[in-house]
């Protein structure tokens, strides 16, 4: 879908639809760009206050652009037991992001999970969607910096 | 339908709550999300109490049934209306000396009836940015305490909607969208919010500094200018009853503060009926937009340039009253006594805080570049002014306002209530018409606290239709009215605050509908009280009209009465 059919699709002055809305817009863009923000609420004949609080509520809503690879470290408690902000200390200081930010370069962002569900392979994380399980500091500082290496190949090609 | 409160037993209608009824029967529930006239949320838990099977519930929220037991006073009651204290100031600043509020607020005021002794918990607290941005309104997140009462208050009574809840659970705060200053925002300073915040998270911007600066160069002269809806509320500030007149009083107050003189904002309200009774006749008999809307509420000024800048021209070109005083004295009363307009500081005290962002503007001022307005102080700030002073106010003697700025009639104070300018401006548009004075000068139909007053009104061979306004929600309808061409009005007066200036944004805290009620009554008591009610009949307006002016709605009028507005952008 592109920008202008989301404000099409949805009809004025309704404010029941602002959800939908939002993930429509979120859909285009990857995130909710500001312009967007005030675009919906004047769509919908609502204050911009209240667009941004729902969207500031709800966790499913980004505010910020999605790198292109998504790290989700899970910091549940048998990732925890077994280090997992280790993992995370590590990818922020490679990074230079904290959790929930996205790199200057668009690559990568940082998320944390309350569980993933892999318990048995803890601690564990996922680069968009593949399962990195066992880690430790080393070897997540030896994956993200494979990441890179491919990042840079392709941008040189 | 009857339940028992506290082992006694009480009529209850369906659909009361229990603080409802508890109210009513003089049964204290302590509250602080709380309003009313506003929707209840249940937010704070402050309010709990406990029915029959040991339930704790929130008697704001909760509906009554037939044969409810309520305990309002019960350990259990008291341990948790306790702790929702503690809870509370964990996450505020321990900073109640050096508030804003300190005296005057309704959690200092819980912590000390529930017998809080000690900061119980201690943890992280959540932090926020200040946003000193606008002229007019300042917000202190981490005083917020979350209640809530300035969204609703913003949203359901004045359809701004420039702050709300923004993220969530420890990170909650009130904001504007983007969390980004107020004066970004559609805020238009009606500070109403800051009437409605129960601590020190929404306050107004303090220019004492720049007041007493002022006082104390002694090459500046300094002229004051207080509107009507001061000396009505300005003594509850010193423990006198609320709606004690005290207009004699703040002179003298102003004049031992070092003020060099003081006039009245009345005599410029007189004024401004002068120009904007001219003005609707004109319209009336030119064919021009008619309804014609009032001019002299900032708030309502700067939401019509937001959010229906199409409008625009439907509004009177007048100035506010505020707006033509230092107007007046900046040219008029400059050249008459040959002061340099350079070396006048006019000070204004006012019932607003809106009255502060409205100094600032450029289009207000005769020279477009220095404003004829220097400095704003709300009602709040000249009590704070006086106590500074060591000024005893309720000991002050009577004392007139000085001439040729100081003569006011009744019409001019009227404006401090919600239907006071309409009611003023019809008393002087009949004589302008007619040749003669209404048979009965009161003009009912637009008092009172009602959020809309309608009525008709035969002047001569026109019957004009009128509405008094206050509250923003109210004036939606009117404007798609207005919008759509099916308007059947004439002259609309809309006042942004609730019930007007008696209720606005700087008046002594806390408000309670009472306070206002009896604000009002006072307002009128005064208008009765005067020998002159109608503003054609101020001699030195005519005086004014002489010397300088010519007449209303003249060139030179419009050079300094009168103004345009424009469209306003905003997130």
């Amino acid at each position: 879908m592109r920008s202008e059919e989301v404000y099409k699709k949805y009809p004025r002055n309704e404010a029941s639809n602002m959800i939908a809305m939002l993930q429509d817009v979120q859909e285009v863009h990857g995130y909710l760009p500001e312009d967007d923000i005030i675009r919906v609420a004047k769509h919908l004949n609502v204050p911009t206050s209240r667009v941004y609080g729902v969207a500031t509520f709800y966790n499913q809503f980004r505010l910020t652009p999605l790198g292109k690879h998504v790290i989700r470290v899970c910091r549940g408690t048998a990732c925890h037991v077994k280090g997992s902000l280790d993992i995370l200390n590590t990818l922020e200081a490679e990074l230079g992001i904290k959790a929930g930010e996205t790199t200057k370069d668009l690559q990568f962002t940082i998320e944390t999970v309350a569980c993933i569900g892999a318990c048995s392979i803890a601690p564990v994380i996922v680069i968009d969607d593949k399962y990195y399980g066992g880690l430790t500091s080393k070897s997540v500082y030896k994956l993200i910096t494979e990441y890179r290496k491919k990042e840079d190949q392709a941008d040189k090609q | 339908m009857n339940i028992k409160i506290n082992n006694n037993e009480f009529w209850a209608n369906p659909g009361d709550t229990i603080l409802q009824v508890a109210k009513r029967e003089g049964i204290k529930i302590p509250t602080l999300c709380y309003l009313s006239d506003l929707s209840p949320t249940g937010a704070c838990r402050i309010c709990v109490v406990e029915i029959e099977n040991g339930q704790l519930v929130p008697a704001c929220a909760y509906p009554v049934y037939d044969g409810m037991v309520v305990q309002t006073n019960s350990k259990k009651v008291r341990r948790s209306r306790k702790s929702i204290i503690e809870l509370l100031i964990a996450n505020h600043p321990q900073d109640c000396l050096v508030c804003v509020r300190n005296g005057c607020c309704d959690l200092q005021d819980l912590a000390a009836e529930y017998g809080v002794r000690s900061y119980r918990y201690v943890g992280e607290k959540r932090s926020g940015k200040l946003d000193l941005a606008s002229p007019a309104v300042e917000r202190d997140p981490e005083k917020c305490i979350l209640c809530g009462r300035c969204v609703r208050m913003c949203h359901e009574v004045q359809n701004v909607g420039a702050i709300d809840f923004v993220d969530r659970g420890f990170y909650s705060q009130v904001a504007p969208a983007m969390n980004r200053s107020l004066n970004t925002t559609a805020c238009v300073y009606c500070g109403q919010c800051i009437v409605a915040c129960p601590v020190g998270a929404l306050r107004e911007k303090s220019y004492l500094k720049q007041a007493w600066e002022a006082i104390n160069d002694p090459d500046i002269h300094v002229i004051a200018q207080v509107a009507p809806a001061v000396r009505v509320a300005i003594g509850e500030e010193f423990g006198m009853a609320p709606g004690s007149i005290t207009t004699g009083k703040i002179p003298a107050a102003l004049r031992r503060i070092g003020i060099n003189e003081v006039f009245d904002t009345n005599f410029a309200a007189d004024l401004t009926i002068m120009e904007e009774a001219n003005e609707l006749i004109e319209r009336i008999q030119g064919g021009g937009k008619l309804p014609l809307f009032t001019s002299c509420s900032p708030g309502w000024i700067k939401y019509v340039e937001h959010f229906y800048p199409e409008l625009l021209e439907y509004i009177s070109t007048c100035k506010s009253p505020q707006g033509m005083q230092g107007a007046v004295i900046k040219s008029y009363y400059a050249q008459k006594t040959g002061i340099d307009p350079k070396k006048i500081y006019v000070l204004s005290i006012m019932p607003c805080t809106a009255k502060k962002f409205e100094a600032g503007r450029p289009e207000l001022s005769v020279s477009h570049t220095e404003p004829d307005v220097d400095v704003v102080l709300s009602t709040r700030e000249f009590a704070r002014m006086m106590r500074i002073a060591g000024i005893d106010f309720t000991r002050m003697p009577d004392e007139g306002f000085d001439d040729p700025l100081g003569e006011s009639t009744g019409a001019g104070v009227i404006f401090g209530a919600s239907g006071g300018v309409m009611e003023a401006a019809l008393r002087t548009a009949h004589y302008m018409i007619t040749g003669k004075d209404m048979d009965r000068i009161d003009f009912t139909p637009v008092r009172g606290l009602q959020g809309v007053k309608e009525s008709s009104i035969k002047i001569g061979n026109a019957t004009l239709n009128v509405a008094a306004v206050s509250g923003l929600h109210n004036i939606d309808h009117f404007l798609e009215d207005v919008r759509n061409g099916k308007s059947t009005y004439h002259f609309i007066e809309v006042m942004a605050c609730p019930g007007g200036c008696i209720n606005g944004g700087g008046q002594p805290l806390p408000s309670t509908p009472e306070k206002i009620q009896k604000r009002m009554e006072a307002i009128y008591e005064i208008d009765r009280s005067l020998p002159k009610r109608c503003s054609h009949y101020n001699e030195s307006i005519k005086t004014l009209y002489d010397e300088f002016l010519g007449k209303p709605g003249g060139h030179k009028s419009h050079e300094i009465l009168h103004t345009h507005f424009t469209k306003r952008e905003s997130i």
